[in-house]
């Protein structure tokens, strides 16, 4: 039994070994992958294109102008003159967002009433508008709280009136909000999740169409001998791209490790198993290799919309949340996000580690009961 | 009495979607015999030989093989037969060496047993130069040759082969089958796929395959015996004018071409031989040779198609 194990382990090493491209695509794709999303991934809308019509023309409506600049999330581009002008640079995608300050702003602003101006925002990439519609409605709700407390003080003689309430919020974890930090881990498990299924899934259908499984079957090993001595090397070998992935992220994409790197290693490994089963499970099944090919995409493009990659489960519509716990992707992300955002351990991740354990053995299981050893 | 049978196939039926490959075949081969499994492409000789080994699930019929039911238990004969398919499946990535000890361990031959073993596969079958050359850069002889080797690793009982010399060199071929020979005194059964008559003519057992199924079997001398007529070879430079001269000759049953020649079926040669050359000099055709020959394998076979 060990010796059948052995023999396949074996011969894979030697055939990995005098395939040097593709061990050498099989350890850089990674990286690279890394490098490229790490940059383009960016969830954090900054430098809004913005478009001003301001009628009012003083301090009042200039210092409002300013508030928006300052947040860095918009760059005044240009000021139009009517708000015919502003519209079009809206509607020719020149600016994302268009403010219209009307002549009676800053005198309504004074007088105590009701100062009006206006912001168009094109909606067409939610991401942008969501961003603008918060930001600029923020400023707009600042603006006023401060107009009525200096009102207020001025009524009452009183100096140094503040706003009713003042929430400051505490932001627990990658307190600066960066979205490198968030999406750095998550891509890391992307990528492992992508690169072990993708190994497995070519491995027993690439015997099946050179014609040698006709003569490994003929031969006294069992399905799960088979399917073991496949999976060992490429564990070995897609736990390798693990601390290189890592280490890109921690050295050059700067990400602070806050949990234990070791345990990070330990976990990985269990969430390969499981995907290079899931890569298994589809070489057995396939005929072919494109037809492995075409199975492990039908798994793996939809998995990282399904697994939390860029929203919560929870975000979900209930129908498809039960569709993410057989992706391994799904239990990773918790944890490497909890390992290496808020440096948790063990014991508040054992929920995740457990049943990505089952769905490894399970989906180990179904491969060599699915596998025949037979040749239709 | 089924002691002395390596194989026991009976009645076996296989079809794939709507094509029938193997159609109530039934077959025995005795222990320590070469048995030639003998018919055109397409008869069905890989899917039967894949049904002998286990590789495939018969729709009907039932197959023992060493005494053990196959279709029931197919592993239980694995360690104890070896089977080389028709196409090439060693990993021409490994190189001769690694290849045998690949399946050396497959199959548990223990250790100390390797070397002693591969020598003499490797020696016997000439390979002993190439031992650490990669099986894709070895000649298609070779590549069957090592093929043999590996799946006589753990000295089975029981070989089977599918078509191990279809497009080899006939240099080559006359030293696989020496192989295969050395193998019969080891008392190892052989069972061969051919499309070759030659190659029929050299086992002790022949079936041959039609459609699916062994329309005719026995040894080859009782074959040719079982002949209903005798044959005179006749030889012409004007050979196609010949055959359609000797066609109407009554008492000729039937001609075929044999190499260069001309096979005329008659039922009694002595009477036949005068009117067939009174024939061709009537029409003026020049005659080299004509007189009677022993039938081979191929006139048994053409016959057997005729007579369907």
């Amino acid at each position: 039994m060990l010796q059948r194990i052995w023999a396949m382990v074996y011969k894979e090493f030697i055939q990995i070994r005098r395939d040097r491209r593709t061990l050498a695509m099989v350890l850089a794709l990674p990286v690279i992958q890394l490098l490229i999303f790490g940059y383009a991934i960016n969830t954090q809308v900054q430098h809004i294109r913005m478009v001003v019509n301001d009628q009012s023309k003083d301090a009042d409506s200039r210092a409002f102008v300013d508030a928006f600049v300052n947040t860095t999330y918009f760059d005044l581009v240009e000021y139009l003159d009517s708000d015919r002008a502003v519209r079009e640079s809206v509607d020719s995608g020149n600016a994302k967002v268009g403010l219209l300050i009307p002549p009676d702003f800053s005198a309504n602003l004074r007088g105590g009433r009701q100062a009006q101006a206006q912001v168009l925002i094109d909606g067409s990439d939610p991401n942008t508008a969501q961003t603008a519609l918060f930001v600029s409605s923020s400023i707009a709700q600042v603006r006023a709280a401060d107009q009525v407390a200096a009102i207020l003080s001025r009524i009452t003689g009183q100096s140094g009136v503040q706003a009713a309430i003042d929430l400051r919020p505490v932001v627990l974890y990658n307190p600066n909000m960066e979205s490198v930090d968030f999406m750095v881990p998550g891509l890391i498990g992307l990528i492992l999740q992508f690169q072990g299924t993708i190994l497995t899934a070519f491995s027993i259908v690439r015997e099946r169409e050179r014609g040698t499984l006709e003569q490994l079957i003929v031969t006294p090993i069992r399905a799960w001998e088979l399917m073991l001595g496949k999976l060992l090397p490429y564990t070995l070998i897609a736990m390798s791209v693990v601390p290189i992935i890592v280490g890109v992220g921690v050295f050059w994409f700067k990400v602070e490790m806050a949990g234990s790197f070791w345990l990070l290693l330990a976990l990985a490994f269990v969430f390969l198993l499981g995907t290079l089963g899931l890569g298994m499970l589809v070489s057995t099944v396939s005929r072919t290799q494109v037809q492995a090919m075409q199975g492990a995409q039908f798994i793996l493009l939809p998995s990282f919309l399904l697994a939390g990659f860029f929203y919560p489960v929870e975000s979900m519509p209930a129908f498809l949340q039960p569709l993410s716990y057989f992706i391994p992707l799904t239990y990773f992300l918790r944890i490497i996000r909890g390992i290496v955002l808020k440096g948790i351990g063990l014991e508040f991740l054992w929920p995740q580690v457990i049943p990505l354990m089952l769905y490894s053995l399970a989906l180990f299981w179904i491969s060599a009961r699915r596998f025949q050893k037979r040749l239709e | 009495m089924m002691d002395d049978l390596a194989i026991v196939a009976d009645n076996l039926s296989k079809r794939f979607g709507t094509t029938v490959a193997v159609d109530g075949l039934s077959l025995e081969v005795k222990r320590g015999q070469a048995y030639g499994l003998v018919g055109p492409d397409g008869a069905g000789k890989t899917t039967a030989i894949r049904l002998l080994a286990g590789l495939l699930l018969p729709a009907s019929g039932s197959v023992q093989v060493l005494g053990t039911d196959v279709v029931r238990y197919p592993e239980r004969i694995k360690e104890r037969i070896g089977y080389m398919p028709q196409r090439f499946a060693l990993y021409g990535d490994l190189t001769v060496d690694e290849n045998l000890t690949f399946f050396a361990r497959l199959y548990q031959v223990p250790r100390e047993e390797w070397a002693s073993r591969a020598d003499r596969l490797l020696s016997f079958s000439g390979l002993h130069p190439f031992r650490h050359r990669l099986a894709d850069n070895l000649s298609g002889g070779m590549k069957q040759k090592l093929a043999l080797a590996c799946t006589l690793i753990h000295r089975p009982e029981l070989i089977l082969l599918d078509e191990p010399t279809t497009g080899v060199d006939p240099v080559s071929r006359r030293e696989f089958w020496q192989i295969l020979y050395g193998l019969l005194q080891d008392g190892i059964t052989v069972l061969v796929s051919t499309p070759y008559m030659d190659e029929a003519e050299r086992c002790n057992m022949v079936g041959f395959i039609i459609r699916g199924r062994i329309r005719l079997a026995g040894t080859p001398a009782e074959l040719k015996s079982g002949l209903p007529y005798r044959l005179l070879e006749l030889r012409s430079p004007a050979i196609s004018t010949a055959r359609r001269v000797v066609a109407t000759v009554p008492g000729v049953l039937d001609v075929q071409p044999f190499g260069d020649a001309l096979h005329l079926a008659v039922s009694d040669p002595a009477s036949a031989v005068p009117i067939v050359q009174a024939a061709l000099e009537h029409d003026g055709v020049a005659v080299h040779s004509l007189r009677e020959v022993a039938p081979s394998m191929e006139d048994v076979f053409f016959q057997m198609v005729r007579s369907r």
